[in-house]
């Protein structure tokens, strides 16, 4: 039960950011970007709930149109480290040796530096935009992965089904992908969730920076870039994005939770 | 009767850990001698208990045997074929003949899979029965270790300890095994579960055929089911053979040490001294000679120089003690 209400709430906030990207024509008032000169910098009214930026676009309406850019961000941010990660922690805490050794010295060196800056530094040499920020995203997300399924995969590598299934003469392909994932896959997953929250704080950042999404297509992050400059004048411009980050984040992480306790293995 | 699997001097040693000041100083690596030179073997329908305290390498003797772990030295044969070299389609032959049954039945089931899809799973990776008959199979292995035919789709979770090891011993028996391996099965049981699991594996032996390897410290376990019994102490094994002559009249201190230690409810049998003092010695570093000699209530100062052998010593089974022949 104490699952349960956390992650409603999170699983509805994401489903409403799935709605809006899928179909934001239902929800946004405006075209995004249709200008109103009668109305710049406006604050919010009721004919712009949430005001108007300096060309008299309608703050909600961008906003909506542009979850679907920062959810997509927020899978595929997510999916590559995810995927690489998995089955390189799966791979090394099976087979351990030199391939865990050598692991462990790269991992160890890719978490020496600040996150966000081996991926900025990897999108400035790769050049801006989008698919050069998820493949930054995996050079560097992959080591959080790849060690949570380490350790689970060792922990399970020394329980008694594992040794069981080798009795039974199963292969090691079997063993590996039919009994050891399964039950390593807990925290991975439980972390994917969460991540995507961090995957959209991180779209924002080098949205904000101009090195994630490129005009026209427009994020969060961009959004609030684009406000920066009219902040004291007219917040709302940067607020109405930075609240959608907030709701997104806490979608996540709620949805994260839960997922938590819904996967709770019974022993 | 000829052995269906026998195990000859096996041998198998673990790296133990040395701390920084040891590899320092250069001391070798300790080794633990989890077994040493041990030989055993059980033919169809027999039973082979094997007892001894916590650490003696019981539970490294089974694993050698179904090949989870690979000895360092001996070998084990199959039907009079050697089956340390096996790999590939014959090693899963002999996967698929020797079965074990695990002592946690909570460990040793998969969690997320029903019992349905985890007893499907080794018929259908064996090939036992063709595809359509796998459920119907299924349910009868429940039925055979007499569980409901409902129990297939349910998850381990969902049953009791003593349940869980009838669910363990069906997906043993799926692959129609001829020897089953029970490393300590009923020891995480309660008491009155015990007695069902052990009835169970008797009744299935006979009616099977097995040959059974029954591992574990309870020597009423021992007297109650096994026909012979091998007694170890430290990585050896210090007396072998049939059960009822072992328990009417131990050749070895250390066997009668044992037997002696089995509670009795007769109080008018409670005994005065106790027949092995001390510890048992850490295998990092076991005694020289027997490594019996410093918890002997019998020892002889030859006992610390001299290893006895497992011999028989004038008896008419093996016992390895100096003074097997005087008692």
């Amino acid at each position: 039960m104490r699952a349960k209400i956390p992650l409603a709430i999170g699983m509805a906030l994401l489903l409403l950011m799935l709605v809006c990207a899928a179909v934001p024509s239902w929800f946004a008032p405006y075209d995004p970007l249709e200008f109103d000169f009668a109305a710049l910098l406006a604050a919010p009214s009721p004919e712009h709930l949430f005001g108007t930026d300096q060309f008299g676009r309608d703050m909600l309406s961008r906003t909506i149109y542009s979850a679907r850019i920062d959810l997509q961000i927020a899978v595929f941010a997510m999916g590559g480290p995810l995927l690489i990660g998995s089955l390189i922690g799966l791979l090394v805490g099976w087979y351990g040796g030199w391939a865990d050794a050598v692991f462990g010295r790269l991992a160890d060196v890719v978490v020496t530096f600040p996150f966000l800056v081996l991926v900025i530094a990897i999108v400035a040499i790769l050049g801006p935009g989008l698919i050069n920020m998820y493949i930054a995203v995996a050079c560097v997300g992959w080591v959080v992965y790849a060690r949570l399924m380490r350790g689970e995969v060792r922990v399970q590598k020394a329980a008694d089904y594992v040794a069981a299934g080798r009795v039974l003469g199963y292969s090691t392909g079997r063993i590996l992908f039919r009994h050891v994932l399964p039950n390593a896959v807990r925290p991975v997953l439980v972390y994917a969730v969460t991540d995507m929250a961090l995957a959209i704080l991180l779209g924002s950042s080098l949205g904000y920076l101009g090195l994630g999404a490129q005009p026209p297509e427009a994020e969060w992050g961009a959004l609030i870039a684009d406000g920066r400059n009219f902040f004291t004048t007219a917040p709302w411009v940067s607020l109405t994005p930075g609240v959608a980050i907030v709701l997104a984040g806490l979608g996540f992480s709620l949805a994260g939770d839960g997922l938590a306790a819904l996967l709770d293995v019974k022993r | 009767m000829s052995a269906l699997l026998s195990a000859s001097n096996l041998t198998r040693r673990f790296p133990g850990n040395r701390g920084l000041l040891d590899m320092l100083a250069r001391k070798p690596r300790p080794v633990v001698h989890a077994l040493s030179d041990v030989s055993i073997d059980v033919s169809a329908g027999e039973t082979l208990g094997i007892v001894g305290e916590s650490g003696c390498g019981k539970s490294t003797l089974a694993r050698c045997l179904v090949r989870l772990i690979e000895p360092d030295e001996g070998n084990i044969s199959f039907d009079g074929a050697d089956v340390g070299s096996l790999e590939g389609p014959a090693r899963r032959k002999f996967n698929r003949a020797v079965q074990m049954v695990f002592q946690d039945p909570y460990a040793s089931l998969n969690p997320r899979m029903t019992v349905g899809s985890t007893l499907a799973e080794a018929l259908r990776v064996h090939e036992i029965v063709p595809a359509a008959e796998i459920n119907a199979r299924v349910a009868s292995l429940l039925d055979l270790v007499q569980l409901p035919a409902t129990a297939a789709t349910r998850y381990p979770h969902e049953f009791s300890g003593g349940q869980r090891q009838r669910i363990g011993i069906a997906r043993a028996l799926a692959v129609e095994p001829r020897v089953i391996i029970a490393d300590e099965p009923v020891s995480a049981l309660d008491v009155s579960v015990q007695a069902q699991i052990v009835n169970l594996f008797m009744e299935l032996q006979e009616r099977l055929g097995l040959a059974l390897v029954f591992i574990t410290h309870d020597l009423r376990l021992v007297r109650h089911m096994t026909h012979r019994v091998a007694v170890m102490y430290l990585g050896r094994v210090v007396e072998i053979g049939p059960v009822e002559d072992i328990f009417t009249a131990p050749r070895h201190p250390y066997t009668r040490a044992l037997i002696s230690a089995v509670p009795q409810l007769t109080p008018g049998l409670l005994r005065g001294e106790p027949a092995v003092r001390g510890e048992l010695p850490s295998p990092l570093s076991p005694p020289s000679g027997c490594a019996f000699h410093p918890r002997c209530p019998i020892a002889l100062p030859q006992c610390a120089a001299e290893r006895p052998a497992l011999d028989a010593r004038g008896g008419t089974w093996p016992v390895a003690c100096l003074r097997a022949d005087e008692a």
